[in-house]
């Protein structure tokens, strides 16, 4: 093992901010990451091995034990339930003779869930040692059974199973209208970084992940920050569930992205420029890796670019399962090698990012839109959208609806328009921006997509007359408890409670205390906690009581106080130590009860 | 001339590069709070110090003082969240405070009372936690433990040692130690390291020494968090 560490750290170039590469390098070779493989690490990289373990136990792809030769885990978005992940995941289960979370006896196979894939379009989904299954039907799931079985190496299995497929429904502005490569620097060549940067102010371009910062303005932030070293950063970690536009444009787009980061770069004068790429994208690893070879045999990338006289270039670094790291704080310290633990602001990353440098961190859309900005101008972007939200918004439409894929708006478009475009009927409700969004139902379709009203990083999720408008909300409420990374109380204690206390109601042991104790809890993870997961993770609980309190109201007791759990059940321990079972020996679960 | 803060309608001297929480304890003024220590990096993680700056909530320890500022920190509000927090931090570990050595000596129990927490609001979660009593001298509980990390910033940055790190994620977090076995035993850790006594719980004990000081002559039994009397029976009010 120490000559596999050692090929491992050389590969890395002994970079301890490449600790997370090389941890992925020694799960994929030995099932999980060995305590020997941590002290080879530590001494290799001069890292203390309580850190390397606490890399290793926060992302959801490693494992501090070992785990089957064939790890699958299925895709529990919300979008992958309604296509009845549920009963394929028992099948393969059965077929395969596993518990869910418990490695095989022989060590073939391990099963387990995993957050949201980036496939709700074409799900059920799962991935199996981190490629992807899409659209998993029963037939698959007995073909991967099979294959599984017959232990045939992943290399082997039919292509077809592999299949990713890109579906854009309806192009608009940005999508119909893509750069040649180098057009951007061009433009930047002839008209200079103070023109190009006007331009992008005119555009009104705005952060495309959801937060809405003005793009020209957080570039132009980082220009002014004093210091050698600036570092452009490209998100691609979209794990918000039912976004998958980014996987579609790094797919589709990727040289305009990367166009774009080489634009920001030569604007503010970075010469080292970064895409995380969250790591349910592995498959799209090597295509990249082949376009940013081609721009730098091009002069698009690398030294002296286009012989303009300035030099960048792109790393590409993977996540490993842990959406926390679409914050932008959390993934500069994912990029460093760290667990991903948002970082306290002040200082921001424009004055104080990676490796402390200034730098730029944006969405794989806005670096897309900003070249297409840098080539036919601001006006021309800004000609779409409405008041403070201009330009075109790009969204990933899943859920109850006949052509889920990709689509684009002009910012200002009704709900309505949407549902009609994507094919929807009988629609009960609307999850916009994912779980971290808002939830509308059927009486909000006139409202619109635009940062004033109803904001999207992507997601765009809608369900039907029919489906459980609680069971939604349980899914979203377990996913962010499940996602916490635990660092603040508030988020780490809140979400866990938050979860407990919905738990408790949907399985029937609430009583009207309990709902009231809901928004208690909601209240404090809003506006207490460290960065916008916990701030969020009560919306699904929070809207869905406002659209739709008869639903939570129909689970209550009609009593004052329920325990959460069976009082009568905890005390068969004791009744059967007692060797007792006279009526004495039992309790009534409520007071109303006893008294019936 | 002096910059100033407000801080609940008092004006409050501060230099440049000062948080909130240095100015406040320059000036005498208490903000409750956890994860914060006199001299340590800041973290920012337990949130007790949150307070509203210009209506923002933000935390004390963290925040940068800044001209103009007006904070509010003692406020019904504040306090009853602050309360809730607290709540959070008992009901997520095993706290047992009649039981527990550093009882009176608590920081975490301190902060309760004058919180005025009475009870621990929220259903606990009886999480199953070791204990590591394989060093000498030294003890690690735990069920104590509120995931400060006060003690790895002690270790990696007063001590040098690194004995200490913060693994897991959400609600499997938990304090790890820097040995090959795991163990507390195993590690460089001693007596004499800031680490071993900068615990603001029970969690990380001197062994030995649990009762040399008798209980209502500990540091919170004198007076309370903030440095006030004890006012009676006030604390049980609501």
């Amino acid at each position: 093992m120490q000559d596999f560490i050692t090929k491992t750290v050389a590969a890395a170039e002994g970079q301890p901010q490449r600790l997370l590469e090389m941890l992925r390098a020694v799960q994929q070779a030995y099932g999980y990451v060995p305590p020997d493989a941590v002290e080879f690490l530590s001494a290799q990289l001069g890292l203390p091995r309580g850190e390397i373990s606490a890399v290793v136990e926060f992302y959801g792809f490693l494992s501090s034990s070992p785990q089957g030769v064939y790890r699958i885990v299925f895709s529990d978005s919300i979008t992958d339930r309604m296509l009845g992940n549920q009963a394929l995941f028992r099948l393969l289960a059965d077929l395969l003779q596993v518990q869910p979370g418990v490695v095989s006896s022989d060590g073939l196979v391990s099963l387990d869930f995993t957050s949201c894939t980036g496939l709700c379009e074409q799900g059920p989904a799962a991935l199996v040692n981190g490629w992807p299954l899409p659209a998993l039907t029963e037939d698959k799931i007995a073909r991967i059974a099979g294959l599984v079985k017959q232990r045939i190496p992943l290399l082997d299995w039919p292509g077809y199973l592999f299949e990713v497929n890109d579906y854009i429904r309806q192009p608009g502005l940005l999508l119909q209208n893509p750069i040649a490569p180098g057009q951007a620097l061009q433009a930047w060549r002839e008209r200079g970084a103070a023109a190009v940067l006007e331009e992008l102010e005119v555009s009104g371009l705005r952060g495309r992940g959801g937060a809405g910062f003005k793009t020209a303005l957080k570039w132009r932030l980082c220009a002014e920050e004093a210091g050698p070293e600036r570092v452009v950063v490209c998100n691609a970690d979209e794990g918000e569930p039912g976004t998958f536009k980014d996987r579609v444009l790094l797919r589709l787009y990727a040289d305009q992205v990367f166009e774009g980061m080489t634009l920001c770069a030569a604007i503010i004068g970075a010469r080292q420029g970064f895409l995380y790429l969250r790591g349910e994208y592995l498959f799209l690893l090597e295509p990249l890796r082949q376009i940013l070879r081609s721009r730098r045999e091009l002069g698009l990338l690398g030294e002296n670019i286009s012989g303009f006289g300035f030099d960048f270039d792109i790393e590409i670094r993977l996540g490993a399962g842990a959406y926390i790291c679409g914050e932008e704080s959390a993934l500069i310290e994912s990029l460093e090698g760290k667990p991903g633990v948002p970082r306290n602001r002040p200082p921001y990353p424009v004055a104080r990012g990676y490796l402390q440098r200034p730098t730029v961190v944006n969405n794989v859309e806005t670096f897309l839109a900003a070249a297409a900005i840098g080539v036919y101008g601001g006006a021309w972007f800004a000609a779409a959208g409405a008041g403070r939200s201009s330009g075109t918004k790009i969204l990933s439409i899943s859920g109850d609806c006949a052509r889920p894929g990709i689509y684009e708006y002009a910012f200002g478009v009704e709900m309505a328009e949407i549902l009609r475009d994507c094919g929807t009927e009988d629609v009960l409700c609307v999850q916009v921006g994912g779980p971290s969004g808002t939830l509308i139902d059927s009486s909000e379709l006139q409202r619109k997509l635009s940062y004033e009203d109803l904001a999207s990083g992507g997601s765009l999720m809608v369900f039907n007359r029919g489906r459980d408008v609680l069971g939604i909300v349980q899914n979203f409420t377990h996913f962010f408890a499940h996602e916490s990374c635990g660092f603040c109380t508030p988020c780490r204690v809140g979400s866990r409670l938050l979860q407990n206390q919905l738990d408790k109601i949907i399985n029937g042991h609430g009583s009207a205390g309990d709902v009231a104790e809901l928004t208690g809890i909601a209240h404090l993870l809003k506006n207490y906690s460290h960065c916008g997961l916990g701030q969020t993770a009560a919306n699904p609980v929070l809207h869905a009581l406002q659209r739709f309190p008869e639903l939570y109201e129909s689970r209550l007791k009609k009593i004052s106080y329920e325990p959460g759990f069976d009082l009568d059940a905890a005390l068969e321990v004791a009744r059967r130590m007692a060797r007792r079972d006279d009526p004495a020996a039992h309790l009534a679960q409520t007071e109303e009860e006893a008294h019936d | 001339m002096t910059k100033c803060i407000n801080i609940d309608g008092v004006n409050v001297p501060f230099e440049e590069g000062q948080t909130i929480m240095q100015a406040a304890e320059n000036a005498g003024v208490y903000i409750p709070h956890l994860c914060h220590h006199a001299g340590y990096a800041p973290h920012g993680s337990c949130k007790l110090c949150s307070v509203r700056v210009n209506g923002r909530v933000c935390t004390a320890c963290t925040f940068p003082a800044a001209e103009g500022q007006s904070v509010i920190n003692n406020s019904r509000e504040l306090q009853a969240d602050r309360r809730r927090l607290t709540q959070m931090l008992f009901v997520e570990g095993n706290h047992n405070c009649p039981s527990c050595e550093k009882s009176g000596d608590c920081r975490l129990q301190a902060v309760a009372y004058y919180l005025r927490m009475e009870d621990d609001h929220f259903p606990l979660f009886y999480p199953p936690r070791p204990l590591d009593s394989s060093h000498p001298d030294i003890l690690i509980e735990h069920n104590r433990c509120i995931v400060c990390s006060l003690c790895v910033r002690a270790s990696r940055d007063i001590d040098g040692k690194n004995v200490f790190a913060v693994s897991g994620r959400g609600a499997h977090k938990h304090l790890i130690v820097n040995s090959p076995s795991g163990r507390l035993g195993d590690s460089d850790i001693s007596t004499d390291d800031a680490a071993a006594h900068i615990c603001p719980t029970g969690a990380i004990l001197i062994k030995g020494q649990a009762f040399h000081r008798p209980i209502g002559q500990r540091l919170y039994d004198l007076e309370r968090i903030d440095g006030s009397p004890h006012a009676g029976e006030a604390s049980h009010e609501a």
